[in-house]
């Protein structure tokens, strides 16, 4: 509405910003087409690269660090300063190790994820309810059954928080991965390609495009957590 | 394993006939424990018989959530041992139910797998396991949709959920920690006639942590009355009310002489310079 009321009075240079019927109207003839569809999946397909390699390899080194306050506490420092750390700044070392292929802003990206979910899983663990635990070792249940049956579930709430945190990060750090380090396809290199030929409708596109991606992995998320941690909150 | 299959033939409700009880003892001895400097345990010793049912009360702060957790292996002492007719916790069958029970079951698992749970602990196979729970169940006559999720029970059918928790493995000694503080006075009411047929019944030696004197004397065939810290043995009080106790057992002279009697020793020892 704001879009078209600023589009309709001409508070901005219509050149910098087309009409949103123009915008919508091309962007779902894009993706009518197919053109749209390529940059979209090559994009959510990195996000899901880099979001698996960060849960496989976030969780149990979460669960392991949180386990005990004072292993946490030893590292602690690394995690917070790697996680203040801008992940973009973080590109050059990254290409230096990965190359200039799909591996290097995936690996950027789960990197990135990656200390949001240790962080997260680990507070989890951090703060499970002493009382499950004591009952489950009242019942004898060994170290390994207390984790797998006990604070697992009891982390989840705090996984899926830290997992939909690791997403947008994901999104972001992809999307600017694919603006500015030799992509040839996603949804970054669109919008940027797009700025460059001055395709204006096809960057609001691409940029609304981008933010559904977004929106839609966090409801999913959000869908899955309130099938599986269906205890939360009550 | 032995001892729990006498238990089970032993005298069901009615009068506990002492003769065919069995003999064995729980013996604390040299128990100490401090927290952060202050002594709350300090050579502490206390011989209870197995196969009874055992209150403890005492003033706020005392420890008595302490002792059984320490007792029931919960919580480490710093120095002494709790022997169960000479074997050491580990090697005794017991069962812990929590004041807690909104933290104490767990929320992911059915009311019914909650039952279950300690015997997938133990190794006992799926059909064994069924057969138990269905047991267990039926034994106490559960009213409530066990196909439901804690957080859908109210808190006496939670409870209800965790004391058939405990049961089901057919501990050999019961510990309860407040078990029904958290619940409305009819609900604690039915609870404590429910614990109250649950021991008739199975004779279990059970160790009853209370705040509520009249809940401690009501359940209870022994008494421990405690100190302030460091905590001592004020009293132990043999309750000799005939069993069920119900409310013409509950509002009796010699029910309320005995509430008396603890009262007395209870604020003598809150009034006693520390």
């Amino acid at each position: 509405m704001i879009w078209w009321a600023v589009y309709t009075g001409g508070l901005i240079n219509r050149d910098l910003l087309p009409s949103p019927i123009t915008t919508i109207s091309k962007t779902v003839s894009q993706i009518l087409s197919g053109a749209l569809n390529e940059d979209f999946n090559s994009t959510l397909w990195r996000v899901a690269c880099s979001i698996a390699i960060a849960v496989v390899a976030g969780v149990p080194i979460g669960i392991v660090l949180g386990a005990k306050a004072s292993v946490y506490r030893s590292v602690e420092f690394l995690i917070d300063f790697f996680r203040s750390t801008p992940a973009t700044a973080m590109f050059p070392l990254f290409l230096l190790l990965f190359g200039l292929g799909d591996a290097a802003k995936i690996a950027v990206a789960a990197f990135a994820a990656w200390l949001v979910i240790v962080f997260n899983v680990a507070y989890g663990v951090l703060n499970a309810r002493r009382t499950r635990i004591l009952a489950a070792q009242s019942m004898g249940a060994s170290l390994p059954m207390i984790f797998f049956d006990v604070i697992f579930f009891e982390t989840l709430p705090q996984i899926f928080v830290g997992l939909r945190n690791a997403v947008s990060i994901a999104l972001v750090v992809i999307i600017v991965a694919e603006m500015f380090i030799g992509a040839t396809d996603g949804l970054g290199h669109r919008i940027i390609d797009a700025q460059i030929s001055y395709e204006l409708p096809d960057m609001y596109g691409s940029i609304l495009v981008a933010g559904a991606m977004g929106y839609g992995l966090n409801l999913l998320i959000l869908l899955l957590e309130s099938r599986l941690v269906h205890w939360s909150g009550r | 394993m032995a001892s729990i299959h006498a238990f089970r033939n032993a005298p069901a409700p009615g009068e506990p006939s002492t003769g065919r009880r069995r003999a064995g003892k729980l013996a604390i001895r040299g128990l100490s424990k401090s927290f952060g400097g202050s002594v709350v345990y300090d050579d502490f010793n206390l011989e209870l018989p197995l196969g009874s049912f055992i209150s403890i009360f005492g003033p706020n702060g005392c420890g008595k959530s302490t002792l059984i957790n320490m007792i029931s292996g919960l919580a480490p002492m710093d120095a002494g041992d709790a022997l169960y007719d000479g074997r050491t916790t580990r090697e005794t069958k017991i069962s812990y139910v929590f004041q807690n029970y909104r933290e104490a079951l767990f929320p992911w698992m059915r009311a019914i797998d909650n039952i279950e749970y300690p015997l997938k602990v133990m190794g006992t196979p799926k059909a064994e396991r069924r057969r138990r729970v269905e047991a267990v169940v039926a034994e106490f006559d559960v009213k409530f949709d066990l196909a439901a999720y804690p957080y859908a029970l109210s808190g006496g059918q939670q409870q209800t959920i965790s004391i058939l928790r405990a049961l089901v493995t057919e501990p050999e000694v019961l510990f309860l920690d407040e078990p029904f503080s958290a619940l409305d006075y009819e609900m604690t009411l039915l609870m404590r006639q429910q614990l109250q047929k649950i021991f008739m019944k199975r004779r279990i030696t059970t160790l009853l942590v209370s705040h509520d004197l009249e809940e401690a004397i009501e359940l209870a065939e022994k008494l421990v009355l405690l100190t302030r810290r460091p905590t001592r043995v004020a009293e132990i009080v043999d309750v000799d009310l005939p069993w069920p106790r119900d409310s013409l057992v509950t509002t009796s002279e010699a029910f309320i002489a005995l509430k008396r009697r603890c009262l007395e020793t209870f604020w003598r020892e809150v009034k006693a310079a520390p």
